[in-house]
């Protein structure tokens, strides 16, 4: 590893030399800083911490001439924020690549991300935010040998923090774009697209109990349909056994994903249907590996993602282990001048999803895996999750612009968080936001958002009822200036009584071009957190914090 | 250390040709329709081009994309520029950016970048972040998040470029 790092810095330096004889090639980077104070506050359960200030940090910086590009990424975890893995703390190169074109032949060595279809076998992918980085470590390669054509293949380790999971990864992708490929197809209406995927995990078996397969491969196939205003897209995925090894019970059940979704869309209008069954396909690159470590493929949640604090409280996510979900989402404007849609027109927007457990199905909460569950059944299925939400925006005049939004969301705090509380959570919320233009550069924003639990007996009341606002300040194109407040009434939970509590926090930031500076001081809750133009995943937390970020 | 050592050897390397313009990556795309689209071909006739990264679950960046589209045509008429809007959804998200792009009625071209290789290669962080390129296609001016009015600058820069 050390090696290679300094084979490809070597690498950089002639090429960088070499290129001054005629032009440069470019050099692009960007830099990330978040570092954070921590308080002692037990009313939100925020401990102290020995270091008084965190950090995480990181910096990217890549070189590109003609068809090569090679890049290198620094990480600094001193130590890592609160919320993130401690196995991050420390210093490294993680991300180092070189990557070049010969005769359209696309080759990279060292680290990459790569995603196959829509991921549901393969997706090799980083979220800072969340303290996900899967990156492949390896060689890469890509080639078209016809137009329509594109090959993928590589062999490589994935990451763990520092170190690399034990497991060896195969993948190979074909993507067949036929109106490209076939030329009596070219003018044809319709466009159509098919695709497939292999990929194959090698790890010994050491295992003195069972005999544990060493290789385990899974298989997609994929194809895309667009005719006018339609378009179709669907993909199916096959996972052999895996079984978790050294645990008592079995698991050698095969594991299988199809997704599927259609939609319609217009000038004006736009309409999306989409479903996905997932039975046992929980796949890493390490057998039996648990939480966010070394996931090898990525199964998209089916239903919305929202970006207001409050709406994104109770948020779902894709059990692996299987689940049947579907979800509906309409979006149209009333057009200017029309009865609703004023002067300025009216943005709407209707979402519903729905998730339920495979009938006879494997969950968090059932434990035998060795299973056969129903492909499809819509009795004594238990119910994961359910979203309906409503978001209108509207300019009223030329100062004011309001935003409402409205979800009614059943929440499977068992199977999601893994918890056994034995209830769901029924919460509804209620979001406006008005924006209020004072001079063209000058704009007030403010947000009143309230989450509103059912206090019914049939329901889980979790941490009660939530109400939050937000007042901002922004002065284009440099300041930001806000203030929230979420609080939450106080409520019993597991015998202990949670006292009501303030969530109040200021931050300012000030930013030009790509350098941004933001100071902020106060108690945050976890969450999606848009203030002054961005949206960020934070951990909750007490004490200053300061983010700088830049790039070139 | 010794890692240390050579990042930062490289580093002070790297700053001594940062001076030049940086042109576009090369990467593919994926348009709304699931084709492959790569970057090199982006083209506007030699005129400006702004390129903005957004998403469909980040209000700012759609905020700016509404805003510019309201004057979009005015900025057409008077500098020739051409909006690409380029989603950085993933696969969770990638379906509704079609059904959504066309409900908003934007009038910009589109793209999907769902591995997020443009977005590394352009050294986007957090979302929204917007370049402009002059007539070569290089970048000449970027800024990242969005507050109401940032529009004003851009414009700016772009009547600047167009003159």
């Amino acid at each position: 590893m050390k090696r290679l790092t300094i084979i490809i810095t070597c690498s950089f330096f002639s090429f960088i030399t070499w290129a001054q004889d005629n032009s440069n090639g470019t050099i692009q980077g960007d830099f990330n800083l978040s570092t954070q104070s921590y308080y002692e506050d037990p009313a939100i359960n925020a401990e102290k911490v020995d270091e008084f200030i965190l950090m995480n940090a990181y910096s990217n910086i890549r070189y590109n001439k003609g068809n090569f590009t090679a890049g290198v990424r620094f990480e600094s975890y001193l130590n890592v924020l609160q919320g993130f893995e401690s196995n991050f703390n420390g210093n490294g190169i993680p991300y180092r690549f070189a990557q070049y074109n010969v005769n359209g032949l696309d080759i990279t060595v060292g680290n990459f991300y790569e995603q196959f279809g829509n991921g549901l076998i393969f997706r090799s992918y980083e979220e800072k935010t969340l303290g996900i980085d899967n990156v492949m470590d390896g060689v890469r390669l890509k080639y078209s040998p016809l137009k329509g054509l594109s090959l993928k293949g590589f062999v490589a380790t994935q990451r763990l923090f520092w170190e690399q999971g034990p497991g060896i990864i195969r993948g190979f992708d074909a993507d067949l774009n036929l109106n490209e490929a076939i030329s009596s197809l070219e003018s044809s209406k319709t466009n159509a697209i098919i695709g497939g995927s292999f990929v194959s995990r090698f790890q010994d078996d050491n295992n003195p109990v069972f005999n544990l397969p060493e290789n385990v491969a899974a298989y997609a196939i994929r194809s895309t349909v667009n005719r006018g205003k339609i378009s179709f897209n669907t993909e199916y995925a096959y996972k052999y056994n895996d079984p978790a090894g050294g645990i008592t019970y079995n698991n050698f059940a095969p594991g299988s994903a199809l997704m599927t979704n259609l939609s319609y869309s217009q000038r004006g209008l736009g309409i999306m249907l989409e479903a996905h069954r997932v039975d046992n396909m929980d796949y890493r690159s390490k057998r039996g590996g648990t939480g966010k470590e070394l996931t090898l493929n990525y199964i998209p949640a089916i239903s919305k993602q929202h970006a207001y604090t409050l709406a994104a409280f109770y948020p779902f996510a894709t059990q692996p282990l299987g689940e049947l979900g579907f979800q509906g989402e309409i979006n149209y404007t009333f057009k200017k001048k029309s009865k609703l849609g004023g002067k300025y027109g009216t943005q709407v927007a209707v979402n519903y999803s729905r998730i339920n457990g495979l009938n006879g199905g494997p969950s968090e909460l059932t434990i035998n895996r060795d299973h056969t569950p129903m492909f499809f059944s819509v009795i004594n299925e238990e119910l994961y999750f359910r979203d309906l939400n409503f978001d209108l925006k509207k300019k009223v005049s030329k100062k004011v612009k309001v935003m409402l939004n409205y979800l009614d969301v059943i929440y499977n705090k068992d199977v999601i968080e893994g918890k056994i509380i034995g209830k769901n959570v029924h919460a509804r919320i209620g979001i406006a936001e008005v924006n209020y233009k004072i001079k063209p550069k000058h704009t007030l924003r403010s947000e009143f958002q309230y989450l509103s639990v059912d206090k019914s007996e049939e329901y889980y009341k979790d941490q009660g009822d939530w109400v939050m606002g937000l007042v901002e300040y922004t002065f284009s194109p440099h300041w930001f200036f806000a203030f929230v407040d979420q609080y939450n009434g106080g409520y019993t939970s597991e015998g202990k009584t949670y006292e009501a509590v303030h969530y109040l926090n200021i931050s300012c930031g000030y930013s030009k071009g790509t350098n941004r500076f933001e100071l902020g001081y106060g108690k945050v809750r976890e969450g999606i957190f848009c203030v002054g133009g961005v949206c960020r995943n934070v951990p909750s937390s007490n004490g200053f914090t300061l983010n700088i970020t830049s790039s070139f | 250390m010794k890692k240390l050592l050579i990042f930062t050897a490289f580093l002070s390397f790297s700053l001594l040709s940062f001076s030049q313009n940086r042109t576009l990556p090369k990467v593919d795309l994926k348009t709304l329709d699931n084709n492959t689209f790569n970057t090199s071909d982006f083209d506007n006739d030699g005129k400006p081009i702004v390129i903005s990264f957004w998403a469909t679950w980040c209000k700012p960046c759609i905020k700016e994309l509404n805003n510019i589209a309201e004057v979009y045509e005015d900025w057409q008429d008077e500098t020739g520029v051409k909006v690409i809007a380029i989603s950085i959804d993933d696969a969770r998200n990638m379906s509704k950016v079609k059904p959504k792009v066309n409900a908003l009625l934007w009038d910009y071209e589109v793209y999907c970048d769902p591995n997020g290789e443009l977005k590394r290669a352009m050294g986007v962080g957090s979302v929204p972040h917007t370049f402009l390129l002059n007539e070569n296609k290089e970048i000449v001016y970027q800024h990242t998040g969005y507050k109401d009015g940032d529009e004003f600058d851009l414009f700016k820069k772009i009547e600047a470029l167009s003159k």
